[in-house]
Formats: C-alpha cells, structure tokens, sequence
C-alpha cells in the first residue's frame, strides 16, 4: 500500500495528484525542462509520500542520466541510492528508482517473450529488417515505450512510475503508437506482402502493386520483407493483444498526463495543442506545469518608472553615489563607471520586464485550465543533482 | 568585392541542414539563414520537413504545401509532404506516372516504409537533395528533424545501400550520397542554446554526425547568448552598490525601491555566468575546426517576421558580412 495519502494533498495539487495515481506521463515541448519535471516530481513522490518510485525517461536523448547525476543507468531499473539522497542532505521516506530505455534492448526482450519458439525467435533477431527497426525506427521507440510502461505497470513492482516522454509532437506519435502498432499488424496490406511471390503476378487485386514495389526497391529487398512479415505474423496475436492493452492502460483512471511548458509563445501552443488532444481522447488532463517563469518583481509597474529615470539621471545619480561608494572601497569613485552601472542595471531591467510581461499575458491567454495548475520560477543555476531536483518539486507541490 | 575579413563559407554550400534540440529556436536559425541568403541575392529554397510545422508563420506568409512558393523576393517554401513526394519520385526517377488517386499506393508504401527504415527518410531527403541537383536554386535549406532524429534522416541513403542490393531505388541512393557527402556541397548545422541539456545534445550530435553520417558539420549555432552587463571593474562597482548603505542611498536619491532592478541585475549577471561555463563545455567537446556562430537572446519573446530579420541580420554579422 503506498504510504502517500498522509500528506496534506487532495485535489488541486501536484501533491494530490501523484498519491492518487499510478502513472504519470510527463508530456509537453522540447526545451521546456520536461525531463527535469519528471525528476523532481518523482523525487518528491519518493521522498514524502513514502512510495516506491520509478522515473523512466523514453527520451532518445538521454538526460535522464545528467538530470539524476547518475552515469551510465541501461534498460534495467536502478535504485538512486541512499547515500546520494543523505549526501545532498535528504532523508527519503520511500525508495526512488530510475531507468531509461533502450529502445534496441526492450525490441529484443520483447521478440524473446512473444516468439513462438526458439527458431523464429533467432530468425527474427537475426533479420536485418528486424536490426533496423529495433534499432534506428523512431515510432518503434514510441511503441516500445508505451510496451515497457505496460510491461513495469503490470509487474506491480512500483506504487508510482513517473514517464518522461519526447517532445509534443512525437508524443502524439507516442499516444498513437499502440493503436498503430495493432493496425500495422492487422492490415490487408501486410497480407499482401506476405503472399507468396509466385501467386502475387496473379492476383489481379495486387498485381499493380507487386510491379511498381519490385521495380523500386528490386524482388531480394521485397523477399527480406516478406520474409521478416512472415516471421512476425506468428507473433500477431500476442502484439496485436498488447497493443490494446497498453491502449487501455493510458486511458485508465489510474494514468494522468501532466503537460510542461515554458510561457514563450511558441512552446505554449504545442502544449496547449497536446492538451486538447489529451481532453478530446478521454485522456487524463492532471496538471500543467508552467516552467522557467521570471520572477514577479520583473513586472512592478512602479520600478519601471524608476527604471526609466535611472536610466535617464544616471550620470547627476553618479556623482551623488560616488561618495557613499568610495565609503566601501575607496577605488570605486569613477562616476563615469557608476553611471555606466546604474545604466545597466536600468536597462536590464527594462529588457526582462518585457519578457516577464509577455509571459503573463501568455498565460492569461490558456485555453485550458485543468484542475493542477503550477507555476515554477526561473532558476538562476541548473537543477541537475537531487538537491536541485527537490527545490523544483517543492515549487511543484503544493 | 571588397571584404576585408574572412567570411564563413558557410553560404558557399548549397544546402544546409539545420537540427537542434527541441526549444532552442531551431526554426528561428533556419529561416533566418534562407532569409539572409536571399537578402544577399541568392535564390533560396527553405524545405520544412516536420508537416505539422510552421516555417511560414516566421516569415507571417500562409501556411505552405509541397509545392513551392515564393513568399519573399528570392525565397521559396515548402513543406515535405511524403505521398506527394512519392508522386514525384516515381514521375521524376522511375518514370512511372501515377494518375489519378495515389492514396492505395502511398498507404502501400507506408507498410514498406514502417518495415524497412530509411525508405521514407529517403523521400524525405531526396526532394531536397534532388532540387540541388538540378541546380533549381542557390540555396536549399531544410529545416531538419530535432538532434535525436537527424542522423537517421542523413544516414538512410547509407542505409538504404546497405539493405537494398539492386532495384532502382538502389541505383538512386548513389547520387543522393555523393551530393550529402561533397562536403564543399553539402552541410548540416546545430543549433543550440547555452544551457546544460542543449550542450550535451550538440556534443553528442557532432560525435554522432562523425561517426554515423557522411555529412559535414559546417557550424554550431549558439543561440540566445544573454549580455554581457559589466566588465570586470563594473562588476566591482555593482557588488559595492548592492551593500546595504549604498543601495539605501540609491533608493533615497532615485526616490524608490530600487531592490527589485539590482535583484534582475543580479538574476542577469548571474544567468550568463552560468551559461558561459556551458560554453566552455560546448566549445571543449566540439571539433575546433567547426566554427561556433553566436546569436545574442532578444528581449521579446515575440515570433514572426521581425524577429526574423534580427536574427538573419545578426547571422549575417556572425558570418562576416
């Protein structure tokens, strides 16, 4: 039983959220701190609701790795250790774990477990449509990783898994991956292609077909695909079975989407965009989180004015400073160098007050509002040890 | 013409790749590059290969199709558009004319592109690569796939080399490759933001473009680099001015708060110090033959054609013209 109900969450909060569901996925643009979201929400989940978390990260990128400051953490599961925790000053109640994926090594497991026997099973891993599919293949990785998270789910080994996922639109790719997997596989044309070659110049339906495919990639190249079709047909039952049951798993109750986002207009749109697919599939909107947002004091309107006349005085200032300055160190009375200083400060300022605007004015804009709406501040250093990855969950959580 | 300093030859190619990770303005970089070549009289084509895309929207032209058009004097836009890219495959290279509805076939090709890796990638690259060929324009830039999915893009006419013996889409990969491997041709370059992720991903590209592609990597575009607020005896006089007497006196004289700007100074300074130890890291991990071209962060979060023009003309000064 996970421990995670004690805490002051409920609905409304990061904190609510994640002791109520078993699976998060991460979802939302690239660049956004996406990766890093994941990290410290599991890294909360772990430390103060006591659970047992997985954070797996299906990016091809791997900075799941960097995020955790582990190296080198494969396909296998991976518990950060106590010691990281109590070196960067945390007492964990629960247990945190970590994996990525490799999408070659998971396709490999996964022809081991659904090959009917031994000698198919060496077939396939063999074939080198098959090398390149596990291999290279983007959507395989989308697919794979929709099997993993069922595969992880299923063996009840976590109270909570934490999924990070590719930019917004691969991770369409990636909610569409099993859907798209079981209707590869129960297609007319797949039976096409594993007809035998001598019938196909006769079947008026496919003859044209057969021509100009023999013609553009050459009849070895059509054999190699027929070949691994037909290896892979004896597996149709068990992918195709799969493939919906992982389907039903994004949908279910237990499964919440959290999409992250900057305020930058650009990004925005793709989050928004994907949390609209999200709400039209039935999926489960929990929260937005609003990432990298400069800090309130970069709209006051009054230190605009103030701003401004800095800007404009700064050399009659200057002069005016120079004496409370020299105070602290007698080599620092050059007014033209303070008044190089105060126009720097004043236009500084100015500058990111138009960022800081327009962020607001972004997210006064957002089409959809869900229950958990987070917004986390601009960090002046990068969060990629626990400690940091603890000050971000603590902005996320309550 | 009378140019003193070596130029990038970087618009001496004829096409241009642009990647980068997700969010560091990759877009941005290439329609401002097909932007400034056409401001320099060049006939520029820039090719979106991501459908759901908006290249257009940086020059606030109409959405584009695969067809190109011309959207600015001198730069034409298209988007990649697989069937129709079919289409025009099979008309141009095999010389089997489709008529009519090309849906059955392409949903064909579609199966044999999911099985076998490179064929669609092919058709993706082709297009392209086909239009340098035939010499349509100066410049073709293809706003390419995000870092982790570019070497599969350059590298399938490899690929398909290797996993096609014979057959006629075999005998087109030939040329395909000499075209992206004449490094004098053919160039891809990174854009990224000086930032930790961003960083990792690059070094981790250059290694992998070396390793895995026969393309060149022509440049690394650092993009977003904040400002320098103060030189070293300014950041003296500034650490002076935030103690507690003499930023009580700039309130008192200034005739406010003034906490709030010192604190975004110091946010500012801060922010680029950070960054500049990714430089570092950036400028270690990348081959030193591979210019580093750097693009200052603008202080609108705006997009569109403006915002376009700034950062061609910045290119434009980072590329020695």
């Amino acid at each position: 039983m996970p421990g995670g109900r004690d805490g002051p969450g409920g609905s409304g909060s990061m904190d609510g959220l994640l002791a109520t569901k078993e699976i998060v996925v991460a979802c939302g643009p690239g660049g956004v701190g996406k990766t890093t979201t994941a990290a410290a929400a599991a890294v909360m989940a772990a430390v103060r609701h006591g659970s047992k978390v997985l954070v797996l990260t299906v990016d091809p990128a791997r900075r799941l790795a960097d995020a955790l400051g582990l190296d080198g953490i494969g396909n296998t599961e991976h518990r950060v250790p106590d010691e990281a925790f109590r070196a960067a000053g945390i007492k964990p109640r629960g247990q945190l774990w970590a994996a990525m994926l490799d999408t070659k090594e998971s396709w490999d497991a996964l022809i081991r477990r659904q090959a009917p026997d031994a000698q198919t099973r060496d077939e396939i891993l063999a074939n080198p449509l098959y090398q390149n599919i596990a291999g290279r293949f983007v959507q395989s990785h989308d697919y794979i990783a929709m099997e993993r998270l069922y595969e992880i789910h299923a063996d009840g080994d976590y109270d909570l898994i934490v999924v990070d996922t590719p930019p917004t639109r691969n991770a369409l790719d990636f909610l569409d991956a099993p859907q798209r997997m079981a209707d590869f596989f129960s297609s007319r044309l797949l039976r096409w292609l594993i007809v035998p070659y001598r019938s196909r110049l006769v079947n008026v339906a496919t003859r044209p077909f057969y021509q100009i495919a023999d013609r553009i990639l050459g009849t070895e190249f059509l054999a190699d695909i027929s070949e691994f079709f037909i290896l892979f047909q004896s597996m149709y039952d068990g992918f195709v079975d799969r493939s919906e049951s992982v389907g039903r798993l994004l949908s279910d109750r237990r499964t919440t989407f959290v999409v992250v986002s900057t305020l930058e207009a650009v990004p925005l749109r793709e989050a928004e965009f994907f949390a609209e697919q999200l709400t039209s599939r039935h999926l489960h909107l929990g929260a937005i989180v609003l990432n990298k947002v400069l800090p309130s004091y970069l709209r006051g309107s009054e230190s605009t004015a103030l701003a401004q006349s800095i800007k404009d005085g700064a050399s009659a200032l200057a002069a005016e400073l120079s004496p409370a300055l020299t105070a602290v160190d007698p080599s620092l009375g050059d007014t033209d160098q303070i008044a190089r200083v105060l126009g720097e400060v004043a236009d500084s300022y100015l500058n990111f007050q138009v960022v800081a605007l327009r962020e607001m004015e972004e997210r006064s804009l957002l089409s959809v509002i869900p229950d958990v709406l987070v917004t986390v501040p601009f960090f002046d250093t990068d969060l990629y040890d626990l400690r940091g990855l603890m000050r971000l969950g603590e902005q996320i959580w309550d | 013409m009378g140019w003193a300093g070596p130029m990038n030859p970087l618009l001496d190619l004829r096409l241009v790749f642009v990647t980068g990770k997700g969010g560091v303005g990759k877009t941005t970089v290439a329609s401002a590059l097909a932007l400034f070549a056409s401001q320099r009289g060049k006939k520029v084509l820039i090719c979106e290969v991501d459908a759901r895309g908006d290249v257009a929207g940086f020059y606030e032209a109409p959405p584009t199709g695969f067809v190109e058009k011309e959207i600015l004097p001198n730069l034409f836009a298209m988007t990649m558009d697989t069937e129709a890219s079919l289409r025009e495959y099979l008309k141009l290279h095999l010389r089997i004319p489709v008529v009519g509805r090309i849906g059955p076939l392409a949903k064909a090709f579609d199966f044999v592109a999911t099985a076998a890796p490179g064929v669609r990638e092919i058709l993706t690259v082709g297009k392209p690569v086909y239009e340098v060929r035939e010499r349509h324009y100066d410049l073709v830039v293809v706003d390419a796939p995000a870092s982790g999915h570019v070497i599969g893009l350059l590298a399938a006419p490899q690929a398909i080399n290797n996993l096609v013996k014979v057959g006629l889409i075999r005998s087109q990969t030939d040329w395909l490759l000499e075209i992206l491997s004449d490094h004098r041709t053919t160039g891809l370059v990174a854009v990224c933001t000086p930032e930790e992720m961003p960083v990792n991903e690059t070094v981790e590209l250059a290694a992998r473009v070396k390793d895995e592609t026969t393309v060149q990597l022509s440049a690394v575009v650092v993009n977003r680099v904040l400002p320098e607020l103060f030189g070293r005896q300014e950041e003296r006089v500034f650490d002076a001015l935030v103690a507690p007497e003499p930023s009580a006196k700039l309130d008192e004289l200034a005739g406010g708060d003034a906490g709030p700007l010192l604190d975004a100074a110091r946010l500012a300074v801060t922010m680029r110090r950070t960054r500049s130890t990714h430089l570092d890291r950036l400028r270690q991990g990348i081959d030193g033959s591979v210019p580093l071209l750097y693009l200052p962060y603008l202080f609108t979060r705006s997009h569109g054609l403006r915002t376009t023009r700034q950062v061609a003309a910045s290119l434009g000064e980072e590329l020695g013209y």
